[in-house]
């Protein structure tokens, strides 16, 4: 019910209403609710026919740089693991 | 990473690998907690995630879920069900709702078996369909049964606007709104679910704000971390409560940054204010009556409110459920869906006893289509 899908807006209307482009659907949503400007090449989040925000860019993509990161972070220490564990073995064999 | 696409929005949030990088990060910290977390999803779209993608299953043993009463569809109780029928059951008439309304059984039937019987009943793509079924049956009686939390709500202030700009009639409005503080705060007053810390519904927050959740870490020293719905979103909610603990911090935080601000769509909550305030009581199922914790019509607009319209056929006794169901034990978080006798044997998706295994955002519904049977 509170789901809410990110879509693209294609075309925008006299009447208010946006085409967006849903990961390659399209449908018309409502933009009665937008509190900010929009334009085409927008993200906005979509929830039974109206368009509730417009999604920020800037924030999503610092997210996923975070992820990135901490990706990074945790194959680092799987290396390090990994060698850790090589180290230890080597050190079995020869005793 | 230059520029946003669209699939980014989808994928980059879904992520095997950030997930995995989010368990490994969560299970570090998770060490250092001094007391099992037991976290509160408010909101079913979060117990559905969590169940999709098995995220309870990559935590370490000191956290677990507590699933909150977010689900609309959940938390109706079975005489306002009966209210959508009687309603469905006016001559003339043809019923709006949206969804999973049409196959929760109500006392003695539902709407899909009365649209069965023959009754007009449409669930709606979007709110405003209702105007152009209004418009299209000038000489029928529209009702529409609107359902919903914060996120929802605006959806039908909008058709109200539309309704007054248009002139239009024959539309009326059965409200079922209802708000997500109430119902939480209603849950920590009973005190017997044990939740130290809360996933807020981000989508609420998209209209409402992140400023509704501020007076919970306040008021019972829990956290709050208001976030999405992607497994990513939720894991990374996670690792932010987890982290708050083992600093003795105890905050609002938006995890959920690419939607949700403190104030929210102001322009949305001003349409609400227009033609909605809030109701004085209103009975949620299993949890019962929660005063202020849901919206109804303005008396400005009280000859398109189907509840003082249609007041005389409206069943006013409050219904209990049937008593081998637990969904109220569940809602109120001090039951987990495979605690319930009826689980998966006499009640499942296709032919469900409680209004939990049939909402799509239901906890026994998430459990029942993704395991745990």
């Amino acid at each position: 019910m509170c789901l809410s899908i990110p879509s693209k807006i294609v075309e925008i209307d006299e009447d208010n209403i946006a085409t967006v482009d849903t990961m390659g659907i399209k449908r018309q949503v409502s933009l009665d609710l937008m509190l900010d400007e929009v334009d085409v090449g927008d993200y906005i989040l979509i929830h039974v026919g109206f368009a509730m925000n417009k999604i920020d860019e800037e924030e999503a993509l610092q997210s996923l740089e975070v992820y990135q990161e901490m990706l990074e972070a945790m194959e680092e220490d799987e290396r390090r693991q990994v060698i850790e564990d090589d180290d230890n073995c080597d050190s079995r064999v020869e005793t | 990473m230059s520029e946003l696409q669209l699939k980014d929005l989808y994928s980059g949030f879904r992520d095997p690998d950030t997930i995995k990088a989010l368990a490994w990060a969560i299970a570090a910290e998770a060490k250092k907690l001094k007391e099992p977390l037991k976290i509160m999803e408010v909101c079913g779209g979060h117990t559905h995630t969590i169940m999709k993608y098995g995220l309870k299953q990559l935590l370490p043993s000191n956290i677990d879920f507590i699933h909150g009463p977010g689900c609309p569809v959940c938390i109706m109780p079975k005489e306002r069900i009966d209210h959508a029928i009687a309603l469905a059951q006016i001559e003339n008439s043809i019923l709006l709702t949206l969804g999973d309304m049409i196959r929760v059984p109500g006392s003695k039937s539902s709407l899909a078996l009365e649209r069965a019987n023959g009754c007009d009943i449409r669930a709606l793509y979007s709110p405003l369909d209702a105007i152009k079924i209004a418009l299209e049956n000038p000489d029928k009686k529209v009702i529409f049964f609107a359902i919903g939390f914060e996120t929802t709500t605006p959806m039908t202030a909008a058709v109200l606007e539309q309704m007054e700009k248009r002139g239009i009639k024959n539309l009326y409005f059965h409200i079922n709104h209802v708000l997500v503080p109430p119902a939480v705060d209603a849950i920590m007053a009973d005190g017997k679910a044990k939740i130290n810390a809360f996933i807020g519904p981000a989508h609420v927050s998209v209209i409402s704000g992140a400023k509704i959740y501020l007076p919970l870490p306040k008021q019972y020293a829990t956290p709050v971390v208001v976030s999405g719905f992607e497994p990513v979103d939720v894991m990374q909610s996670i690792l932010m409560i987890v982290k708050q603990k083992n600093e003795n911090r105890c905050e609002m935080e938006i995890q959920y940054s690419r939607s949700v601000t403190l104030d929210g769509n102001t322009k949305a909550q001003e349409m609400i204010a227009k033609f909605m305030k809030p109701r004085e009581h209103f009975r949620w199922r299993g949890i019962g009556d929660i005063p202020l914790s849901a919206l109804e019509l303005r008396e400005e607009y009280a000859a398109y409110d189907a509840e003082k319209i249609f007041a005389d056929i409206l069943p006013t006794e409050p219904i209990d459920d049937h008593k081998l169901c637990i969904c109220g034990t569940i809602l109120k978080g001090l039951a987990k869906p495979n605690d319930c006798k009826v689980f998966g044997t006499a009640c499942t998706p296709n032919n469900p006893m409680g209004s939990c295994m049939v909402s799509s955002e239901g906890a026994c519904n998430a459990y029942y289509r993704y395991g745990e049977i």
